[in-house]
């Protein structure tokens, strides 16, 4: 992981505090540190800050304190046109007095670009997109998937080294924004540009990021690659955040090196990672995801668990359990050849690795 | 529906010989119209008291207003006011001007003729009225003919000498212009009046008097400070509407009702208390002098003068501006200017060639609407306009109340409403009217 006081990161946020009405810190202490070249994603819940961490990389809003750099130098008191960087807005703000070439040409011709330098990356952005044949239309006569595409390239047409996408893809449907996530992760692999995205949707943070700030509260929680934020997360915001989760609460009563023992309300004792579980006596949230427990078979762990409710989707069948009083356990039980067959109001019994209940703090 | 058989051939089972029917056989698009009619029956109904209304009372009176314009029977027909009924007078002379082209100096024919309607003018004891027909092209006509017709019983031949006996106005080539264009009740005499034009004695139209101008300079006048109050309107709007824009809800409320409290106000207090304020011993020109900006004998004059109709008007006027502005400028996404600054442009940039452009639709509409407010506006000038702030719709007034020569009144008013409609079509033209947003 990178030193956020790391002084040849490209962007760096460093001790950065924001306030709007002098009481309540909206942003809390966020030291950041990003390598050129990067996708990173800030999630969370909406006034979590991550919008305002934006905003004030943009220029738009001021760090009440803290200062951030970027390419080494503090930027803080410089204006947003002096900032160079390329932006993409939620409601993709397209000038809607101009049309789509007068749009892109607009970033070129308030750095004085000649007419013909203009045109010709007009031509190239909007190619790059696939929007060739729509320069002379208006942003109201596109869709909504046409106006992101547009959005991006007058984002891009500048040659920004730095790209803020604020839940660029929000108005979209399912499909096309799944569609547009993998454009805009190639268009950030072939330009070698730094992106950073806002997005409270984790499975567009996990697509496209190659790092992901989880912010809850003001901080960032947890920044990690994508797989590390679902397969170890470091707090149980983070555990509960990031995908499907078990939660099991209980105290410690041992720790051995890596492992604890939690003893649990009804009174049995079960193994889990210690991960961010404090000192024996203290409470704690054991997070296990549903597809690293096994039903029906032996292992340890092991413990008895009534089938509450089956929702069949298809590729796996989703498994409401009672597990230790939880009555909101679920189980992911693939639907491959000669899997178990369960049925409502039965018992059986459940386990799981104790590498995979992990002990996180109480919350 | 084409009947080609190979539009029938793409048809389903359900239609028959390629017209779609209902159910029951009817053509369909008959059956689509009946139930159509209804929705167009009750919409017609729903707004047809409003529609009556508007044309009794406001469509009518135009129509008759401009009537009014070009006809005026004070020359040609009598009324009686007791028994209405009409007598065609000046019949005589009408007679003479109809054989006799323009320019004829009156020979003992026309003089005989002028006596003959007299005498019948005094009968139906019409002269003063007849009079003052002319009176408004001429003055001094009406005691002309109230005198002669007086006398006009005991006239005797030579006729000629007889009128000019009694006055030698009778001669005078002017007075016999009028009267051969007053012979007529339709004319267009009185839209040259209202230019300051008139006919000479032989039928040419020719610029009035230079002392005698008025009305153009006035039209110039009214044409001139509406703009002025239209610019300054403007200008002091803008900047409110935007904070109005911009200012989170709460106090954008509060700012906008006091923005509408003039609105609450009468029209006649607002004006007084302008009054109040701007007059030479009044509390602008009290202050500035107890703060010792100006001497004692040198209080500014700000009323009873153009700049007190200005000061007085743009106040008035300047909510009309302020709400078409809002109502544009509420709905631009700030992100707009967001995304521009972040293109690169500077603050400056990012209005001119961001915000500016989406709010022409309001600049538009509001500028129109003050414009036009502005152009016929009448108290605020008549109270405080004094002599040099009187508007165009001030000697409309005049003429309707005072001179009670309506077909001059009317004439303006038509100048008036159709420079309006040029107006209006010019911003049509260069602005386009769909681009207007009124709120």
């Amino acid at each position: 992981m990178l030193d956020t006081t790391n002084d040849n990161a490209f962007v760096a946020f460093d001790h950065v505090q924001k306030s709007y009405d002098g009481e309540v810190l909206v942003v809390k202490d966020l030291n950041l540190a990003m390598p050129k070249g990067e996708f990173l994603t800030m999630l969370g819940p909406s006034g979590s800050g991550k919008t305002t961490c934006l905003m004030m990389l943009a220029g738009f809003e001021t760090a009440t304190h803290g200062e951030i750099r970027l390419g080494g130098k503090e930027i803080n008191n410089i204006p947003p046109h002096k900032r160079g960087i390329g932006m993409v807005f939620q409601n993709y703000a397209l000038f809607p007095h101009m049309t789509v070439n007068e749009n892109l040409a607009f970033p070129l011709e308030v750095r004085g670009l000649d007419k013909s330098d203009r045109e010709a990356k007009v031509k190239r952005a909007l190619e790059m997109v696939q929007m060739g044949e729509f320069g002379n239309r208006r942003p109201a006569q596109l869709s909504g998937g046409q106006q992101q595409r547009i959005a991006l390239a007058r984002a891009l047409v500048f040659e920004p080294e730095l790209v803020l996408m604020d839940e660029p893809l929000g108005a979209l449907d399912k499909q096309l924004r799944e569609h547009m996530q993998y454009e805009i992760k190639h268009l950030h692999e072939s330009l070698g540009i730094t992106v950073v995205y806002v997005t409270h949707d984790q499975s567009e943070a996990l697509t496209m990021s190659d790092r992901v700030a989880v912010f809850d509260d003001g901080r960032i929680q947890q920044l990690a690659p994508p797989e590390d934020l679902y397969e170890r997360p470091d707090n149980s915001f983070v555990a509960q955040f990031i995908g499907e989760n078990n939660k099991l609460t209980g105290k410690v009563v041992a720790l051995n090196n890596q492992t604890a023992t939690v003893e649990l309300p009804n009174g049995k004792k079960t193994e889990a990672l210690a991960v961010n579980c404090g000192d024996i006596g203290s409470q704690t949230l054991l997070s296990i995801r549903p597809e690293r427990v096994n039903i029906a078979a032996e292992g340890p762990n092991s413990t008895d668990a009534k089938v509450l409710e089956l929702i069949y989707l298809g590729d796996h069948i989703r498994c409401r359990l009672d597990v230790h009083g939880n009555d909101e356990f679920v189980v992911k039980v693939p639907n491959s050849a000669g899997h178990e067959h369960l049925v409502a109001g039965q018992t059986t019994n459940v386990t799981w690795a104790p590498e995979d209940a992990r002990a996180l703090d109480p919350q | 529906m084409s009947d080609a058989p190979a539009d029938m051939s793409l048809m389903s089972p359900a239609q028959d010989a390629g017209r779609l029917t209902t159910k029951d056989g009817r053509p369909l698009k008959a059956a689509l119209a009946a139930a159509e009619a209804q929705a167009k029956r009750k919409a017609f109904f729903l707004v047809l008291p409003l529609f009556l209304f508007v044309l009794i009372t406001f469509v009518a009176p135009i129509g008759q207003l401009l009537h009014r314009s070009i006809n005026n029977p004070g020359f040609t027909t009598h009324t009686d006011i007791s028994s209405g009924t009409k007598t065609p007078i000046m019949v005589n002379i009408r007679d003479w001007f109809d054989a006799n082209p323009a320019g004829t100096p009156p020979d003992e024919a026309a003089y005989e003729a002028l006596a003959k309607d007299l005498v019948v003018l005094r009968e139906l004891k019409a002269p003063g009225i007849v009079g003052t027909r002319i009176n408004y092209e001429r003055s001094g006509s009406r005691s002309l003919f109230t005198k002669t017709a007086r006398k006009a019983a005991k006239l005797e031949p030579p006729y000629t000498e007889a009128l000019l006996d009694i006055d030698e106005d009778w001669g005078d080539p002017q007075l016999w212009s009028v009267m051969r264009g007053a012979s007529s009740a339709y004319t267009l005499n009185f839209y040259l009046a209202a230019l300051d034009l008139t006919r000479d004695e032989t039928g040419e139209i020719v610029s009035v008097n230079e002392n005698r101008q008025v009305y153009v300079k006035l039209f110039t006048r009214t044409l001139v400070l509406s703009l002025l109050i239209t610019f300054v309107c403007f200008v002091l709007a803008y900047p409110v509407a935007h904070l109005l824009a911009t200012l989170p809800l709460r106090y954008s409320n509060l700012l906008m009702i006091f923005v509408l409290l003039p609105f609450w106000t009468s029209l006649l207090v607002r004006t007084t208390s302008w009054m109040v304020l701007l007059q030479s011993q009044g509390v602008v020109n009290d202050a500035l002098v107890a703060t010792g900006t100006i001497a004692d004998d040198s209080r500014i004059q700000m009323m009873y003068n153009q700049t007190g109709t200005i000061i007085a008007m743009t106040h008035i006027l300047l909510p009309f501006m302020i709400l078409p502005l809002y109502s544009v400028m509420r709905p631009i996404n700030p992100s707009y200017v967001r995304a521009a600054r972040s293109l690169g442009a500077t603050s400056w940039t990012a209005f001119r060639r961001i915000y500016f452009p989406q709010t022409i639709p309001g600049i538009g509409a509001g500028a129109l609407l003050v414009f036009i407010l502005a152009v016929g506006y009448y108290i605020t000038p008549a109270l405080v306009g004094g002599a040099d702030g009187q508007l165009i719709s001030n000697l409309i007034a005049f003429h309707m109340t005072k001179s009670l020569n309506w077909s001059l009144a009317a004439a303006l008013a038509a100048l008036l409403l159709g420079g309006v409609l040029v107006l209006y079509w010019l911003y049509d033209r260069l602005v386009g009217i769909d681009n207007l947003k009124l709120g």
